[in-house]
């Protein structure tokens, strides 16, 4: 906060009122509304609702289903997560090494950053089309039939390329602005003390990117079982069948669906508390962050 | 222009942290207050709570006769210059300057009379259509001496100034400073932990420690009569040679041992006797005189500085660090040793308990 | 040294190759027709249904009132990207103005308020949001498609943050120059914040106009659709169909993407400015 403010009566809250009123009524309602109703049990048909306390939470997570999509949810965040940010820092040091044409790989390796998730899908089912997908094509050159929609692992794995694809570049640009944030002379004082450029890297240039690698990977956890909705939506063309789906997709599945409200809030609720767990970490890396530099 | 009267002004933080205590001045008009100190001793905060930046815990501040404690510092009719200058970085210099007018609905053509008039003086005219990151650091300071100035206001508050410049400008500006300042007439505080400035500004400086006045006074006086030895260290450069002494059959030697010699003019048995580096003579053997001060000195090191060499030594032994100001061309070697001598008259003699000058 | 370069450029470029020929690719298969695309798979030249192509998906009414075309979900699209980047850029603006620069009761209160919206995504609230938005009645309007969206902080976080790092002596220099409150605002801060508020419009633009899951949901109204929100229609008309638009869907995936890439890569540098410094 400031040393010097301006105090004045009403001012600050009418600066304040847009900005609470639509927390109030857009946030806070339906966060307080999701609890509530992750304790009851709704008539199908609207006609009222019971009490069931925890029940909703136990049907949730005892189910075969949940645990199986729970498990496809960690082993895709992960692949995500880890694919993303590793090709990222890849591409990040070689761009920030090279002298000629740094600025337009630069360009070339973001824009796809504009590119919304579920157009991202769109043009991944024609890469993955069964009929005109070159990928499907290529690979069944080794032998591999892919099979998108109707192949569990086939699906997930071209739901987890079209992610990473869709990621990389905001991983690449922290962590290229990252490198670039670190001193020459601080590299420079490296190359001399360290003449093996491979260790050079790990020794220095790593742990003086951590910071931002740390804060990345909250970023991509985050990513990897929110933003994705749209790619996963379309590559299942809407139609989840058997297929693969993330937690998050199942609360829309439930609640729009299902008709299942009580399941899909109380599911919802342990998303909550999910990321809650990663906010209060990442709130604690970005304070860190703050006294590094 | 107006008189500034502070009337036992006091500043308490949270956490009970009295960081200006009771301060009471008569600043005359047209006067040119400096508050001189060392980091933290309050002049700043004073310096703030006369603008209306900072609240005033209690006492008065008035300008004028008007108590100002509870007026908005744009009411004040006063102008400020930052340390950063704080200059507006989206405008040009000319909205910079007019900013504040046109705030106060001063007729246009006003504004613009004014604008020019400053920026002739401070000859800053031909940038008036740019903006602030494409100055220099000494133009920078320029224009916020000229948003200052354009405002008319009764009084300047100036917050340390030149301490972003580079010392050649340092000294350019402060001469500037000086000039404006009598040619305009206007009642000016100007705050700075830089003694030289202090010294070369005021009209009366004000010594702050820890949140107290140690000394008012011409710079000058401050300097020939330190009421202090915080104000005596403080004023002066090199520093002030401060060395406990103690009574012996009617004589003053050092407390350390010998080395000393110099008359009791006070009659206490313990002294801070204080001499400045400019006033000890070098001597190649001990004066014979009873009434000024000889001191048996070894050399440690020796310090050229252009225009004139330093010399530190010690007493004789192992007393504390004493520092001589010589010509330029002064040549000793280490371990040389030298007597050095002063008159009674250029003595200081400072309580040895609470550092107050004892004044015959 | 000089390999060294080499083996760097081709790893960038592999890089490249990743991130572009998907979508070059996706761009050659829009310029065919739908049956040579079925019979022969995604194509790797131009072909020269370039023009009629996009005349159709731009011009040529679908869904099942027949009322919407691409240029109507372009509209669409641009009110949301449009509609949600100057509301959330005006909004937090304000409220993160109040919370540096004021000292009032509850302020920190307010705060906390404004900051936990940070802890949930839509997505894990989006039924109840989405009951809420109905009993409203917003369901098939712009207010609704858009206003439930700004009430994540992230623009007011931003901003805090930069005004944190504003001079304090901007404000008590124009407190004595005479400004007040409303006047300090638009005179010192919002000028100050140009090039802030430039890449904060970048990124909100792009995260309004590609949203999907909210304008799924709230838009039934064919003429609500936007660009992002047609692809779901697409998939509806291609399950039982003998040929699937192929042409058009890529097209449409290619005006859809179109807009914000443009944006983004003309106004790079400030993006990523906005992007890196903000999230500190």
């Amino acid at each position: 906060m400031k040393k010097v403010q301006f105090r004045n009566a009403w001012f600050p809250y009418l600066l304040l009122l847009p900005q609470l009123s639509i927390v109030a009524i857009f946030f806070l309602w339906p966060a307080a509304e999701a609890v509530r109703s992750s304790f009851y049990l709704e008539d199908p048909f609207g006609f009222g609702a019971t009490f069931v306390g925890f029940d909703n939470f136990v049907d949730t997570i005892t189910s075969t289903d949940y645990g199986r999509i729970a498990r496809f949810t960690g082993i895709f965040t992960f692949c995500v997560t880890f694919l993303s940010l590793g090709i990222a820092l890849l591409l990040a040091v070689k761009a920030d090494k090279v002298i000629h044409g740094a600025s337009t790989y630069k360009t070339l390796l973001m824009w796809v950053y504009a590119v919304a998730p579920p157009v991202a899908g769109l043009i991944a089912i024609l890469l993955f089309d069964q009929h005109v997908g070159p990928i499907v094509k290529l690979v069944a050159l080794f032998g591999w039939k892919m099979q998108i929609g109707v192949n569990y692992f086939d699906t997930g794995f071209a739901m987890v390329i079209a992610a990473v694809w869709k990621q990389i570049p905001v991983n690449f640009i922290f962590f290229l602005s990252g490198l670039q944030g670190i001193s020459k002379s601080v590299q420079e004082a490296a190359s001399i003390d360290c003449r093996s450029g491979f260790r050079r890297f790990w020794t220095v240039t790593f742990p003086l990117l951590a910071p931002t690698g740390f804060f990345l990977l909250i970023i991509n956890i985050t990513y990897a079982f929110f933003d994705t909705f749209g790619i996963i939506d379309v590559i299942l063309k809407t139609e989840p069948g058997n297929n693969p789906v993330t937690l998050v997709y199942k609360v829309y599945l439930d609640g729009f669906r299902g008709n299942d409200l009580g399941g899909s809030s109380a599911q919802s609720v342990v998303l909550m508390i999910l990321v809650f767990i990663l906010t209060v970490i990442q709130f604690r890396l970005i304070e860190r962050r703050i006294h590094y530099t | 222009m107006a008189t500034i009267t502070l009337d036992t002004v006091r500043k308490v933080y949270a956490g009970n942290v009295e960081a200006v205590k009771g301060v009471s001045v008569d600043i005359d008009d047209g006067e040119f207050i400096v508050l001189v100190g060392p980091s933290g001793c309050g002049k700043s905060t004073l310096l703030r709570m006369i603008a209306g930046l900072e609240d005033i815990t209690t006492g008065d501040i008035s300008i004028g006769d008007r108590i100002v404690n509870k007026v908005d510092p744009a009411d004040r009719d006063i102008a400020m210059v930052f340390q950063n200058y704080a200059l507006y970085p989206h405008m040009t210099v000319y909205n910079n300057l007019a900013y504040g007018l046109r705030n106060r609905k001063i007729a246009k053509d006003e504004i613009d009379r004014r604008v020019k008039e400053a920026a002739r003086i401070l000859e800053i005219g031909d940038y008036l259509e740019r903006k602030p990151r494409m100055l220099s650091g000494g133009q920078r300071q320029r224009v916020a001496m000229g948003r200052a100035i354009v405002r008319e206001p009764a009084a300047f508050l100036f917050d340390e100034p030149l301490s972003n410049l580079d010392a050649k400008l340092r000294v350019q500006m402060r001469v500037e400073i000086k000039r404006l300042q009598k040619a305009l007439g206007t009642t000016s505080v100007y705050v700075t932990h830089d003694q030289l400035e202090a010294m070369t500004l005021a009209d009366r400086l004000i010594v702050l420690n820890g949140g107290a006045i140690e000394q008012i006074g011409a710079p000058v006086d401050v300097y020939d009569k330190p009421a202090s030895t915080f104000v005596a260290s403080f004023i002066g450069s090199p520093a002030m040679n401060l060395v406990p002494v103690r009574s012996e059959n009617g004589r003053l030697q050092a407390e350390s041992g010998a080395g000393l010699d110099a008359p009791n003019l006070h009659g206490s048995d313990r002294y801070l006797l204080g001499i400045r580096p400019e006033h000890l003579e070098i001597s190649g053997e001990k004066a014979n005189g009873t009434d000024g001060l000889s001191m048996e000195f070894t050399v440690n090191v020796l310090e050229p500085v252009g225009a004139e060499s330093y010399i530190y030594g010690q007493l004789d032994g192992a007393g504390p660090e004493i520092v001589v100001r010589a010509p330029s061309h002064a040549r000793y070697d280490p371990g040389t040793v030298l007597y050095l001598n002063a008159t009674a008259a250029d003595i200081h003699f400072f309580d040895a308990e609470n550092g107050r000058r004892i004044e015959g | 040294m000089k390999r060294l370069q080499i083996m760097d450029h081709v790893i960038l470029l592999a890089g490249v190759f990743f991130m572009v020929a998907p979508v070059f690719l996706a761009f050659l298969t829009s310029t065919h027709d739908a049956v040579t695309i079925y019979r022969s798979g995604m194509q790797f030249t131009l072909g020269d249904n370039f023009l009629e192509n996009y005349h159709t998906v731009l011009t040529q009414a679908g869904g099942f009132t027949k009322q919407v075309n691409g240029l109507v979900m372009l509209k669409n699209s641009l009110i949301l990207g449009f509609g949600f980047a100057i509301g959330k850029i005006v909004i937090s603006m304000l409220a993160a103005y109040a919370i540096v620069y004021f000292r009032f009761p509850f302020a920190s209160f307010c705060f906390w308020i404004i900051f936990s919206t940070l802890l949930l995504p839509l997505e894990v609230r989006i039924l109840p949001s989405y009951e809420i938005v109905q009993s409203l009645g917003l369901v098939n309007t712009y207010t609704g498609m858009i206003v439930p969206l700004i009430a994540s902080a992230t623009g007011t976080f931003f901003f805090r943050q930069f005004f944190m790092s504003v001079p304090e002596e901007l404000l008590e220099a124009a407190r004595i120059d005479g400004a007040g409150a409303w006047k300090f605002f638009i005179d010192i801060l919002v000028p100050l914040s140009k090039t802030m508020i430039a890449a904060i419009f970048i990124i909100m633009f792009v995260y309004g106009w590609n949203q999907y899951l909210w304008p799924t949901l709230i838009t039934t109204d064919e003429t609500f659709f936007t660009l992002v929100r047609g692809i779901k229609q697409i998939l509806k008309v291609w399950i039982g169909a003998q040929i699937p638009d192929y042409d058009q869907a890529m097209a449409l995936a290619i005006l859809a993407m179109l807009p914000p890439v443009i944006v983004v890569v003309i106004f790079q540098s400030w993006f990523i400015k906005g992007l890196v410094e903000s999230d500190k």
